[in-house]
């Protein structure tokens, strides 16, 4: 009597839940391993290890065990190779390897910290845990409003437009010959030979056919009221063969994002800005990508005149001149009227800059923002790089740069843009926190 | 099923006989290579077996049952969730293979083979687990005597299901805090001598019904008003203050070796499901104790069966050379002994020292030196190999046994000799070695390794300042001067505590001299203050 059961469809991931409670018991700890993580690793390769070691103490199950050592005791090992009765050992010190082996626990581990990988979405989800991009209500991936058409088979009603002239030809001739519907050769045919007959009584002197083509006229004649009667009963084209072709709407989602990352380039900001700023944008390009299917950057620099370059050069050439910020956003206007469609397209912009500006500049930033970008964009952030030293000297001074000044009460407004200053590279995560906090009514500034 | 052998020039042997040729299985060679080998286990070796259930998993199934204490149906903890974690990352990297095959002691008889397995593997799974631990299961005294194999798997789903009710209803913190606590306590949360009621689904559910019933019929605010007796019972002389003792441990059932049971039944500010949840854990504790007690002689027993199994399906030959090949591979992997002095030893192979004094004893019944009728004059020579070892099987378990059947020709051939390790001296010493003057105390050393009331502390709650201030005092009995881990024990204490709801005490007592040696001692929070 044996049963075999075949276990392997059950439904999987029958530990998920243990994981989940797990995941919640070492929570705290486990943030805490990400966070290290995230900030002594750098940014590039975030998502590459995933593993994090929590402090084993969190996860100790305890139990009354006697202790490893102490006391007076007595134990049996195999493997004997020189020892005689009353040979004597120096205590091994230290560890459990040797002679103390035998009291080792097999759980021995319990004091050690735990080691374990989190999966790409766990880590992922612990980064960014309580963090959203406002506004994704209105044009998340689940509210998408864009449809295509997309085929999807054929129906037995629809509009004339959508008929499907093969489907239905097909049908009807099936149709046709299923009920033999005589075709309109076969009538012609009839109709030929009567009419041949006909002519062939007029040509007779007696005007009168034969008995026998008599009988064959009125055969014929007979067979052809019945096919036009058939012809009759039996439409060409009926309404049940009709096919019409039939569409659906499938929801297209919004699943493309453009992320502009806008950077000042001129002299006054020196290389350690730049590498601030790269960390936000990678930063804000892994949120995005964990968002969307497909993210593509633009990247904008400028001095007193704005141009598109590639990362590369974005990053790592120099160049010098005057700082005009409003270039900039009209390099980013014409971008998005080229090549990006606000229905198509998730608009996410960040700029970066250490605050200065062509003084006359800033009203026209404003303008611009206000009334081009700023409706276009799902979200606008604006972060200033400024040294630590002048950090100090400007919350002493309460100094503002020339740009805070202009976008600070464009910010006070308008909850799609947010303006931060950062100034060393700790700084960079909360920030970001706060910048996309759920609750930004108290992150900004 | 039988393979027709390729005609081929050369003679081959006949392989017509053959139960499988290629290294995959399909259910029909599983089925009858499962009749196979239940021929030779029901005819040749006459073992008494459950009916068989083989369930077939995929490994990360596998894994799964591995971290739930290997069993099929469990409820949810964190523990498992980070042992499933621990194991899958050992399993991934390769550290540590997974086992082979699960197999659980109920009726009929469960055992998990994982597909990966070939043919071979899943004959030897079978042969292992499905007669040789289901023939120890079945027969063995501490399993008859402890275990329900008929009810375990609808207790466990009833725990599974009432722990997960309890979740929702009292949340997932609630829930944990009293599971952790009762994890604490599981070895302490076993009956040792008396008889357990086996858990049988249907009286646990009523009862289960009429502990909360009797709860709502009871309830009377005006118990809350009543005023707390304070005085103490120190204006009391002598004697009556110690016949209130005797009393009040009477009253009690101290000393109760049983922590959790104790703090089940009288923990005075548990709820009635905190209770059910305790008795949860405990029968679960109560369950797994015999398969404790009998780690060695079980995996002997199932080697021993296995083995004689597969050696005679190849006599027959009905599997093929390189199919027996296979097995002695996987074989002799799971009965290796490591060396005291190899980095690989960690403590005696059960599997090993299992199987060696079975096929011992087999070689004794069998082929018996003149050293073995003097030391096993009851057996040595008796021809009767199976029939003995069953015996040993259904009457021992691995302390017993190790003391009745350890010869000194195995002493010898895993060359065991005795550590003795006192706390006064700089050095160990080697008290015995494998010879005359040795033997039996190498032998005396190693059941004792195995017995498990030596291994485990000897916990006991002793009594109950129930007219004062509640403290609960557990007493620890000390043998040798072994001590209790100590940063496990004030932790472990502290879940007592909450159980408890009020302070404890732990007191450390030799046992020789009944005097206290050290206290360490748990006070709740909310009364810490006071």
């Amino acid at each position: 009597m044996l049963y075999i059961v075949d276990r392997r469809k059950n439904p999987t991931g029958k530990s998920l839940g243990n994981r989940q409670r797990f995941m919640r018991r070492a929570k705290a700890q486990i943030k805490k391993a990400v966070e290290n993580t995230i900030r002594s690793r750098g940014i590039t390769d975030i998502t590459s290890g995933d593993q994090v070691t929590i402090p084993g103490k969190t996860l100790k199950e305890p139990g009354f065990h006697h202790a490893r050592r102490g006391g007076n005791r007595n134990y049996v090992l195999p493997g004997n190779k020189k020892f005689v009765q009353g040979d004597r050992i120096a205590r091994p010190q230290g560890g459990d390897s040797g002679a103390g082996g035998s009291q080792a626990s097999p759980d021995g581990d319990g004091e050690d910290d735990f080691q374990f990988t989190l999966t790409r979405d766990e880590f992922l989800d612990i980064f960014f845990e309580d963090l959203e991009l406002p506004d994704l209500l209105k044009k998340s991936l689940k509210q998408t409003t864009a449809f295509r058409n997309a085929r999807a088979g054929f129906s037995v009603e629809g509009t004339p437009a959508n008929l499907s002239l093969v489907r239905t030809m097909r049908n009807s001739l099936a149709r046709r010959i299923g009920l033999r519907r005589p075709k309109t050769a076969e009538v012609r045919e009839l109709e030929e030979k009567i009419s041949a007959l006909q002519d062939k009584a007029e040509k007779r002197p007696s005007g009168k056919l034969t008995k026998a083509d008599e009988d064959t006229l009125h055969g014929l004649l007979a067979d052809l009221e019945e096919a036009k009667r058939r012809m009759k009963a039996i439409p060409f084209i009926d309404p049940i063969d009709t096919r019409y072709n039939q569409f659906q709407q499938i929801p297209d989602p919004n699943t493309q994002a453009v992320m502009f990352c806008l950077m000042d380039v001129s002299g006054s900001m020196s290389e350690q800005m730049k590498e601030l700023a790269k960390r936000f944008f990678m930063l804000l390009h892994l949120f995005l990508h964990r968002r969307y299917e497909h993210v593509e950057v633009v990247f904008i620099r400028h001095t007193s005149r704005a141009s598109e370059v590639d990362e590369e050069t974005f990053f790592y050439s120099r160049e010098t001149g005057g700082t005009i910020v409003s270039t900039a956003l009209e390099e980013m206007k014409k971008v998005l009227k080229d090549r990006y469609p606000t229905d198509q397209w998730n608009i996410y912009a960040a700029q970066a800059s250490d605050g200065d500006n062509y003084s006359n500049d800033g009203v026209k930033c404003t303008t611009l923002l206000a009334e081009d970008l700023l409706p276009k964009c799902q979200y606008y952030a604006y972060i200033e790089i400024t040294d630590e030293r002048e950090a100090e000297i400007f919350a002493a001074a309460e100094g503002e740069t020339a740009l805070w000044k202009a976008y600070a009460p464009l910010a006070s407004h308008n909850p799609r843009f947010a303006l931060k200053r950062v100034t060393k590279a700790s700084d960079i995560f909360p920030v970001f926190r706060e910048l996309f906090a759920k609750n930004r009514t108290e992150a900004r500034v | 099923m039988s393979t027709k052998a390729k005609t081929d020039d050369t003679p081959a042997p006949d392989t017509s006989k053959l139960l499988f040729t290629s290294a995959d299985w399909d259910f029909e060679t599983l089925k009858s290579t499962y009749d196979a080998i239940e021929e030779i286990a029901l005819n040749e070796l006459k073992l008494d077996v459950y009916p068989n259930q083989v369930e077939v998993i995929t490994s990360e199934q596998m894994l799964d049952a591995y971290s739930s204490i290997g069993m099929p149906l469990m409820y949810h903890h964190w523990s498992f969730g980070k042992r499933f974690v621990r194991d899958d990352v050992m399993y991934r990297k390769g550290y540590q293979g997974l086992a082979y095959e699960i197999v659980i002691n109920s009726n009929p008889c469960i055992s998990y083979v994982m597909e990966e397995n070939t043919i071979v593997m899943q004959a030897l799974v079978i042969a292992h687990a499905a007669f040789g631990h289901n023939h120890f299961f079945k027969n063995n005294y501490l399993f008859k005597q402890w275990t329900d194999a008929e009810g375990i798997l609808d207790y466990l789903q009833f725990a599974k299901s009432y722990i997960a009710k309890c979740e929702d209803r009292y949340g997932f913190d609630a829930v944990e805090r009293v599971l952790d606590a009762a994890h604490a306590l599981m070895e302490q949360g076993v009956n040792r001598y008396s008889h357990p009621e086996k858990p049988n689904l249907a009286v646990e559910l009523e009862r289960e019904r009429e502990r909360a019933k009797y709860e709502d019929e009871t309830y009377n605010d005006l118990w809350r008003t009543l005023p707390q007796p304070d005085q103490g019972d120190q204006d009391m002389d002598e004697l009556k203050r110690k016949m209130r003792i005797e009393e009040r441990r009477a009253q009690f059932g101290l000393p109760e070796e049983n922590l959790l049971y104790f703090l089940e039944k009288n923990a005075p500010s548990l709820h009635a499901w905190e209770r059910e949840i305790i008795r949860i854990v405990r029968n679960i504790g109560q369950y797994f104790y015999p398969q404790k007690q009998t780690k060695m002689m079980n995996e002997g027993c199932a080697c021993y069966v296995h083995y004689a199994i597969m050696n005679s399906l190849y006599d027959k030959g009905l599997i093929s050379e390189g199919a027996m090949m296979e097995f002695i591979d996987y074989h002799s992997r799971v009965v290796f002994q490591a060396d005291f002095d190899d980095p690989r030893y960690s403590g005696f192979n059960p599997y090993a020292l299992g199987f060696a004094m079975m096929q011992d004893i087999h070689r004794i019944c069998i082929d018996p030196t003149e050293e073995d009728r003097k030391w096993f004059p009851d057996i040595a020579g008796n021809n009767e190999p199976v029939e003995t070892l069953k015996e040993a099987w259904a009457h021992y378990r691995d302390e017993s046994f190790i003391l009745q059947f350890l010869s000194p020709k195995l002493m010898r051939d895993m060359r065991m000799f005795m550590i003795d390790d006192q706390n006064t001296t700089p050095h160990l010493e080697v008290a015995a070695i494998h010879d005359d003057n040795g033997y039996r105390k190498v032998r005396r050393s190693l059941a004792r390794m195995h017995d498990i009331s030596v291994r485990e502390p000897d916990m006991q709650v002793v009594d109950v300042d129930i007219r004062g201030n509640r403290q609960l005092y557990i007493q620890h009995t000390e043998h040798d001067g072994i001590r209790l881990e100590k940063s496990d024990a004030q932790m472990t204490l502290g879940y007592i505590g909450q159980l408890w709801g009020y302070g404890v005490t732990l007191q450390a007592v030799d046992y020789e001299t009944g005097e206290i040696l050290h206290e360490m001692s748990y006070t709740p929070e909310d009364l810490a203050g006071n």
